[in-house]
């Protein structure tokens, strides 16, 4: 019962200092599960945050699910959901009743004005710790350079090139079996 | 009653089909404002300022809102599982199937490739999001200079070396920079 509260707040907390979109949370994923909780490894993390892409749903949401499964099966799963759903539930409920123009506030612009910065470098900062953790070889940088400059130019779902990934992957690994 | 029981399926079809994260269920509110009264179209924009200037994922931010326009608090409730449930039940599926196959073959190559992808892909965001950052009048402006945010890179600077030096929290400078934005008018 207790690990099970544990990934409720664990799970809370990534929920609540998550702005933006579900790669926002990666930051946070890295400092409360990987480091802190040692739950998972930053490769594990990579493995979920894909899967998390490709499956129909919420990223960040998936990915809770994901690591609460893995965890401590399916109640696991549960909590860790209802944890990160939690905070935003809440705010989002308050906001509605009292205040309806809330983005249109100028001290909330400035903030937010802030905290995109701030986000950026969070996430520059868990992107180069995930690139050490995904790219071991030079099959692996050429798989990332292309997937980041395909992604960037183009509107092309993420869906594909992780999948193409999953593909090319194997294909390598099955060439590099028949030569040994 | 079954106000509740049209927003558990309104939204449990969007949490089915809207794969790729909070952006995807997009296309499914604006359906859902043209078929019922609960919100319009009008309001979706609304709702995209609130889910992105609020902490959490912007899917659930966005249930959350909508249900709660049409449903009151148990409104909000309801749209949220809704949304939530086939998203949650595929998970388990998939992570039973991977627990079975973590060693095959396949699997193990499957994430040898895709691994690199996905931090492809998280940089290619960054990217994304550091142009908006640093030029938020785009790039194709003339006399591009008046028209960076030096107030952001200074900050983004800031954090990413304080991020490479310390090991505080990332909440902490999440609030940190919140309270820089408002000091100094961001």
């Amino acid at each position: 019962m207790r690990e099970l509260w544990d990934l409720f707040f664990t799970f809370s907390r990534v929920g609540l200092f998550t702005f933006g979109g579900g790669y926002a949370m990666i930051p946070m994923l890295q400092k409360e599960v990987v480091s802190n909780k040692g739950w998972i490894t930053e490769e594990e993390l990579l493995d979920y945050y894909a899967i998390s892409q490709c499956t129909p749903g919420v990223i960040a949401v998936n990915a809770a699910t994901f690591i609460g499964h893995r965890r401590r099966g399916f109640w696991g799963g549960l909590f860790a959901t209802a944890g990160v759903v939690f905070p935003s539930f809440v705010i989002i409920s308050i906001l509605a009743v009292f205040i309806h123009n809330f983005s249109d506030i100028e001290w909330v612009q400035h903030a937010f004005s802030g905290i995109r910065a701030a986000v950026c470098a969070l996430i520059l900062s868990a992107a180069i710790r995930l690139v050490k953790a995904g790219v071991r070889d030079a099959k692996g940088v050429c798989i990332f350079v292309l997937a980041c400059i395909i992604s960037f130019l183009t509107s092309l779902s993420p869906i594909y090139i992780t999948l193409v990934a999953a593909l090319v992957g194997i294909l390598f690994k099955k060439l590099s079996e028949g030569k040994t | 009653m079954i106000i509740y029981l049209l927003l558990f399926w309104e939204f449990f079809k969007t949490g089915l089909f809207a794969v790729g994260g909070g952006l995807a269920t997009l296309p499914f509110l604006y359906n859902i404002a043209s078929r019922f009264d609960w919100f319009t179209a009008f309001d979706i924009s609304n709702m995209i300022a609130i889910a992105e200037s609020t902490p959490g994922p912007i899917g659930v931010n966005m249930a959350t809102y909508a249900g709660f326009s049409a449903g009151g608090i148990p409104g909000a409730f309801i749209a949220t599982c809704g949304l939530i449930i086939p998203s949650f039940l595929c998970i388990l599926i998939i992570s039973r199937f991977l627990e079975r196959f973590n060693d095959s073959f396949y699997v193990k190559s499957a994430f040898y490739g895709i691994r690199p992808a996905v931090a492809g892909l998280i940089f290619a965001i960054w990217i994304g999001l550091i142009l908006n950052c640093f030029f938020p009048d785009g790039l194709f402006v003339s006399n591009i200079w008046a028209h960076i945010d030096y107030k952001s890179i200074l900050l983004f600077l800031g954090v990413f070396i304080a991020l490479q030096k310390t090991n505080f929290h990332p909440a902490a400078f999440i609030a940190l920079s919140a309270v820089l934005g408002i000091a100094f008018k961001f």
